[in-house]
C-alpha cells in the first residue's frame, strides 16, 4: 500500500527505536521487522533508512558499532541507548493521543464511502 | 544453469554492484562507510530476492529501485551531514532554488565589491583624520562582505533592511557621540573611545552572520557554518597577508635600489585597495569551498590543543608560585581575555571540524583539560582583579573586561561540562556543538552593549 511521505516520515523514528528496543539490529533487518511488522503493508525507500539512523545516531538515541555480516561484509550495527528509550516513550505517548483522537474520528464518521468503493 | 554460467553471472553481479558504488560515490554527501553500509543493504536485498526465486540480475535491479531515487537518498544524507558537504565544491542544487551563475561571474562580482570598498576607503583615507579614520575603516571592510553575502544569499528585503539600519546606526553611534580625547601632545583617543573601535567589528561581524545565514539566523547549522566561515577567512586572510607581505617587501627593496620610493604609494594606494581585495577573495574563496584549508583545520587543532594545554598549565603554575599579584592592572585581565578567546576559538575550530559521527576520544579529553586548565588560570586572575577593581573602583576599561571574562568563563565552563558529559557517554556531541551555536550571539550582543551603552554610562570618558 502506498502511505503518504509525511505519515511514513513521521512514523519512522519510532517505527526505527521500537524496533531497536527489541534489540541491536542493523539497516536491512530493521527494514524487513518493519515490513513484517506491518505485514507487508509499509514498505518504506530503503536508502532513507539511513539518514534517518545517522541522525538518530547524532542525537545519541541510537550508538552504532561496525561489525561483519555471516559472509564476512562489514555492517553497521545499531543499538538503542537510554535517551532513546526515553524518546521512544515520549513519542508514545504522542502517538497514543493521536491514535486515540484519530480512532474517535474513524468511529463517528465511519469509514468514507469512497474509500470503500476503492476496497 | 550450468556451474560456468552460474560463475559469470556472479561476476557480471560483482560488476554491476562495483558500478553502482562509484555511481552513490560521486555524491558529495556520500562517504565510503556510508556506501558499505547501503552495500551490505543492497546485497541482502539481492540475496533475499534471488533466494524468492528471481534471477540474479533482476533481483539487483529490484533492489537498487527499492533502495529509491539516489538524488532523494543523497539530499537526506546531505541535509543530516552538512558538515560534509563543506568539503565539496559542488552543492546538490536544491529542486526550485536558484543555481548559483558560473564561477567567472561569482569572482567578477567579487573584484567589482573589492573595488567599490577600495574607492570607499580611499576616500576615507584622503577626507577624515587618524582617529577617524581608525573608527570607520570597519564600515568599509565588513559590510563589503556582509552585502556580498547578502546578495549571493539573496536575503529579503526586510532582513536586508534590517542590516543595513543596524549598521547605519552604529556608524551614526561612533562617530556622533563626543569622545573625550586624552590631554598631551597629540590627540589620543580616551578610554571609551578606544573599547568602542575595538567592539564595533564585533557587532558588524554578528550582522555578517545574518547575512551568511541568509536571514534564517536561528539555525544552528547555519551558525555553525558560519562559525566555519569564519576561521577559514581568518586562515587564508593570514595566507595572503603573508604572501604579499613578501611581494610588499621584495618590492621597496627593488625599488629602494633603483632609486624610488615605494612607502607613499603603500599607503595612499596600495593599502587601501589591497586590503579590502584581500578581505573579498579570501571570503570568496571560502565560499566556493576551496578544501585544501578544511583538510588543514583539523590537523592545526590537533597540533594546538596540545600545546595550548602545556601552555595554560605553565601559566598556571607561573602564577602560583610567582609573586602575588600586587603590580597587576588591567593589563593581566585583557591578557587573560586574549587567553580565553584563543581557547573559545581552538575550540569552536576543532568543534566545527569535529566529525559528529566520531565517538568521544583521547582528543575530546584533551579538550577537557584544556577547558579546565583555562577556567583554572582564569579563577586566578580573576580574584585577583576583582579584589583590586572593589578597591579602585571600576572604570570603562575594567567592567569591558570583567564583563568579557566573565561571558567566557560562562562559555567554557558549560562547555567543558558538556564535553564531560560526552567523553563519559552521558551526552552527545551534539550537545556541545549546540551550546557553542546558542551561546555565540551572546558575544556579539555584549559588543553592541560596550559599543552603544558604555559611553553614555562612563560619560565618554
Amino acid at each position: 500500500m502506498r502511505i503518504d511521505k509525511d505519515l511514513v516520515a513521521a512514523s519512522a523514528t519510532p517505527l526505527v527505536l521500537g524496533i531497536l528496543a527489541e534489540g541491536e539490529s542493523y539497516g536491512y533487518a530493521i527494514g524487513k521487522r518493519v515490513a513484517e511488522l506491518s505485514g507487508g503493508r509499509m514498505e518504506w525507500t530503503d536508502g532513507m533508512l539511513y539518514p534517518l539512523l545517522h541522525r538518530l545516531e547524532r542525537l545519541g538515541h541510537v550508538e552504532a558499532t561496525w561489525g561483519r555480516s555471516e559472509s564476512g561484509r562489514r555492517r553497521k550495527h545499531y543499538a538503542i541507548t537510554d535517551a532513546g528509550r526515553q524518546a521512544l516513550a515520549d513519542r508514545q505517548r504522542q502517538w497514543q493521543v493521536v491514535a486515540d483522537t484519530l480512532d474517535n474520528v474513524w468511529r463517528r464518521f465511519g469509514t468514507p464511502p469512497v474509500a470503500e468503493g476503492l476496497a | 544453469m550450468s556451474e560456468r554460467q552460474r560463475a559469470t553471472t556472479g561476476v557480471d553481479m560483482e560488476a554491476q554492484i562495483d558500478q553502482w558504488r562509484s555511481f552513490v560515490a560521486r555524491r558529495p554527501a556520500m562517504t565510503t562507510d556510508d556506501i558499505a553500509e547501503m552495500e551490505d543493504h543492497l546485497r541482502d536485498q539481492i540475496a533475499d530476492l534471488a533466494a524468492g526465486g528471481l534471477a540474479e540480475d533482476e533481483a539487483f535491479l529490484v533492489a537498487v529501485k527499492r533502495m529509491g531515487n539516489l538524488d532523494d537518498v543523497s539530499r537526506e544524507f546531505a541535509r543530516e551531514h552538512s558538515e560534509r558537504l563543506w568539503r565539496q565544491l559542488v552543492l546538490i542544487p536544491e529542486p526550485g532554488a536558484g543555481v548559483v551563475g558560473s564561477r567567472w561571474r561569482d569572482l567578477g562580482l567579487v573584484i567589482g565589491v573589492a573595488l567599490l570598498a577600495g574607492v570607499a576607503l580611499k576616500i576615507l583615507v584622503e577626507a577624515l583624520d587618524e582617529f577617524a579614520l581608525v573608527r570607520n575603516v570597519v564600515f568599509v571592510l565588513v559590510p563589503a562582505v556582509t552585502g556580498w553575502l547578502a546578495y549571493k544569499r539573496r536575503v529579503s528585503w526586510k532582513v536586508a533592511a534590517v542590516l543595513t539600519a543596524a549598521a547605519a546606526a552604529l556608524v551614526l553611534v561612533v562617530n556622533l557621540y563626543p569622545f573625550d580625547m586624552l590631554p598631551g601632545p597629540g590627540e589620543a583617543p580616551g578610554m571609551t573611545a578606544v573599547l568602542v573601535v575595538v567592539h564595533t567589528p564585533v557587532v558588524l561581524w554578528l550582522l555578517t552572520a545574518v547575512a551568511y545565514a541568509g536571514g534564517d539566523w536561528r539555525s544552528h547549522g547555519r551558525r555553525m557554518d558560519f562559525v566555519r566561515f569564519t576561521g577559514e577567512l581568518a586562515m587564508y586572510l593570514a595566507l595572503i597577508a603573508a604572501g604579499a607581505g613578501v611581494l610588499i617587501a621584495l618590492s621597496v627593496a627593488v625599488w629602494n635600489l633603483a632609486g624610488f620610493d615605494l612607502e607613499p604609494y603603500l599607503e595612499s594606494w596600495i593599502l587601501p585597495f589591497g586590503i579590502p581585495g584581500a578581505i573579498m577573495v579570501a571570503a570568496w574563496l571560502v565560499e566556493v569551498k576551496m578544501d585544501v584549508v578544511e583538510n588543514i583545520a583539523p590537523v592545526l587543532t590537533k597540533v594546538f590543543t596540545p600545546l595550548a594545554l602545556v601552555m595554560l598549565v605553565a601559566m598556571f603554575a607561573v602564577m602560583v608560585l610567582g609573586d602575588s599579584f600586587e603590580a597587576v592592572d588591567r593589563s593581566l585581565l585583557i591578557l587573560m581575555d586574549a587567553v580565553l578567546i584563543l581557547v573559545v576559538a581552538l575550540l569552536l575550530y576543532s568543534i566545527s571540524a569535529h566529525n559528529p559521527m566520531e565517538p568521544a576520544g583521547v582528543f575530546d579529553w584533551l579538550e577537557l583539560g584544556l577547558v579546565v586548565a583555562a577556567l583554572a588560570v582564569d579563577a586566578i586572575a580573576l580574584t585577583a582583579m576583582v579584589s583590586r577593581i572593589a578597591e579602585f573602583g571600576w572604570t570603562a576599561n575594567k567592567t569591558a573586561a570583567v564583563g568579557l571574562n566573565l561571558l567566557l568563563l560562562a562559555h567554557l565552563a558549560w562547555t567543558g561540562w558538556l564535553t564531560l558529559g560526552f567523553v563519559r557517554r552521558t551526552g552527545t556531541f551534539h550537545d556541545v556543538e549546540r551550546w557553542q551555536t546558542r551561546y555565540l550571539p551572546v558575544y556579539g550582543l555584549w559588543a553592541a552593549i560596550v559599543v552603544v551603552v558604555f559611553p553614555l554610562v562612563f560619560r565618554f570618558d
